[in-house]
């Protein structure tokens, strides 16, 4: 066989991958993403109503939204929404939740030490790292120029 | 003096050993798909009653050994040596189903090319004059697969349109210096060709390079003609390895296209299965081969064929540490008459 040249064939192999549909995936990420936050502006709505500050309310709705992700990966119900939303189900932090929770749930056949503990965080953990990162960095430039 | 060597890479046996028996197992999805009909066994939960799928992967292992063993009515202690491999780390599944089987064991790494990889070296022990009857077996589980090289069951992301599915399923196939075919009569065993692919979801164009030059290989150390051929069967290129195969192969002057099946396009019916490119994984040949292409060669259906399983030999930590994909491809030629 002849030698491969492997940027040509890389590109070659380009052309043969079939092409996402953008449109698609978006409108769908849209349309379910935005389900799942207008159930947030609900829960929201619904705490203040009843009195709640609005810090308390953040909180609460955060606990409940979490609830709901991990609940229903629970019940394996979460990875066919996200089959079907993308970025829809992944972004919110129902997404975050199923994340946790979906290893925690795979790796319990190791244990609760080295499977359930130490596995939990194997796809949020670069999540939080880089998240509260870039939230130190942020605040120490907020408090170097406008202090 | 190596005599039975021919050409390159290719071994030409002077005493064909038979497949006398084969036996496969899939799981549910498998056996919704359009090969339903030719499997032994069709799993109704793919855990198949134990605590873990590492653990149900080496059960359809040892089954199928069993069931293969019972086709033909041996018991284990006639059995001289078995060839056995999967995709988990250690080859574990392999492992456990031959501390439970107790014969002789070969532990084989060849990725989604170990059931060629098995008949070819299952082949030349026979052949060699060193064993009467070996068991050649290879499995891999969709769940057990998905947990070692990718994410979490559970876990709501979208799979890469290139992307493969991973066979669940086990296939076994018994090689004796006595019985009347089908013959494994050449076995040509492919070089590493690494084509640069570094994209985990695209295995078939990391393998497709590995599968030609082994088949351009095969026919210039044997001298066949493709129509010497009812089918040449790749392991599991599925859709976008196909069509590279084909590319690559009318460019070196040989055209497939009529003759050339891919058992990952066979096992599942990728429109109505969402499987995206197509099934993969060393249980992909081994069940394809052992249930249907089997039942094809012992009614005759077919004389000829040539099987080249195809692996893609990285791991987790070659990708992230950025390494590209190694592919490999062996090919075994099978025979129904060697007058």
């Amino acid at each position: 066989m002849k030698n491969i040249n492997i940027k040509d064939y890389s590109k070659y192999v380009d052309e043969k991958i079939p092409k996402t549909n953008y449109f698609k995936n978006s409108f769908r990420a849209f349309i379910v993403g935005g389900l799942i936050c207008t159930l947030g502006q609900g829960i929201t709505n619904y705490f203040n109503s009843i009195g709640l500050n609005n810090e308390e309310v953040s909180t609460v709705t955060a606990i409940i939204l979490v609830f709901l992700g991990a609940f229903f990966t629970g019940l394996g119900l979460y990875d066919k929404l996200g089959k079907f939303a993308g970025g829809g189900s992944i972004v919110p932090i129902t997404g975050f939740a199923n994340s946790i929770v979906s290893p925690a749930m795979e790796y319990k056949k190791e244990g609760y030490v080295l499977g359930v503990s130490a596995k939990m965080f194997s796809i949020a953990g670069p999540v939080l790292v880089y998240g509260y990162g870039s939230a130190v960095i942020y605040g120490l430039l907020y408090f170097l120029f406008t202090k | 003096m190596a005599i039975k060597k021919m050409g390159n890479q290719t071994v030409k046996f002077s005493n064909p050993p038979s497949i006398i028996s084969t036996a496969s197992i899939v799981g549910p999805k498998e056996g919704e798909g359009p090969l339903k009909d030719y499997f032994d066994i069709v799993l109704e939960d793919d855990l198949y009653g134990e605590s873990t799928w590492e653990k149900s992967e080496s059960k359809l292992q040892k089954k199928s050994v069993n069931n293969a063993l019972n086709k033909a009515s041996l018991s284990l202690s006639e059995i001289d040596y078995i060839f056995g491999g999967d995709l988990l780390n250690q080859i574990i599944a392999s492992g456990y189903s031959a501390r439970d089987l107790q014969i002789p064991f070969f532990g084989l790494y060849g990725a989604c090319s170990t059931m060629a990889e098995s008949l070819s070296l299952g082949a030349m022990i026979v052949d060699g004059g060193y064993a009467d009857k070996v068991v050649c077996v290879t499995s891999s589980h969709f769940s057990s697969a998905e947990r070692q090289y990718r994410f979490p069951l559970e876990l709501g992301n979208q799979r890469s349109l290139s992307a493969q599915w991973t066979v669940t399923g086990a296939g076994a196939s018994i090689l004796s210096s006595n019985g009347n075919g089908p013959y494994i009569t050449h076995v040509t065993t492919g070089k590493i060709i690494d084509p640069g692919i570094k994209d985990v979801f695209n295995m078939g164009a990391a393998m497709a390079p590995a599968a030609v030059d082994t088949i351009i290989t095969h026919f210039n150390d044997t001298g066949f003609a493709i129509d010497d051929y009812d089918y040449i069967v790749t392991g599991d290129l599925a859709a976008i390895g196909k069509d590279i195969l084909l590319d690559m192969t009318k460019e070196e002057g040989l055209d497939l296209t009529e003759k050339y099946k891919d058992c990952g396009l066979e096992i599942f019916d990728n429109e109505k299965q969402d499987t995206h490119a197509g099934g993969s994984g060393c249980g992909c040949s081994a069940t394809v081969f052992n249930g249907y292409l089997y039942n094809l060669l012992i009614n005759r259906k077919i004389n000829r064929i040539l099987l080249v399983a195809t692996g893609a030999l990285h791991s987790p930590t070659s990708t992230q540490q950025g390494e590209s994909i190694p592919g490999i491809a062996h090919a075994v030629s099978i025979c129904t008459n060697i007058s």
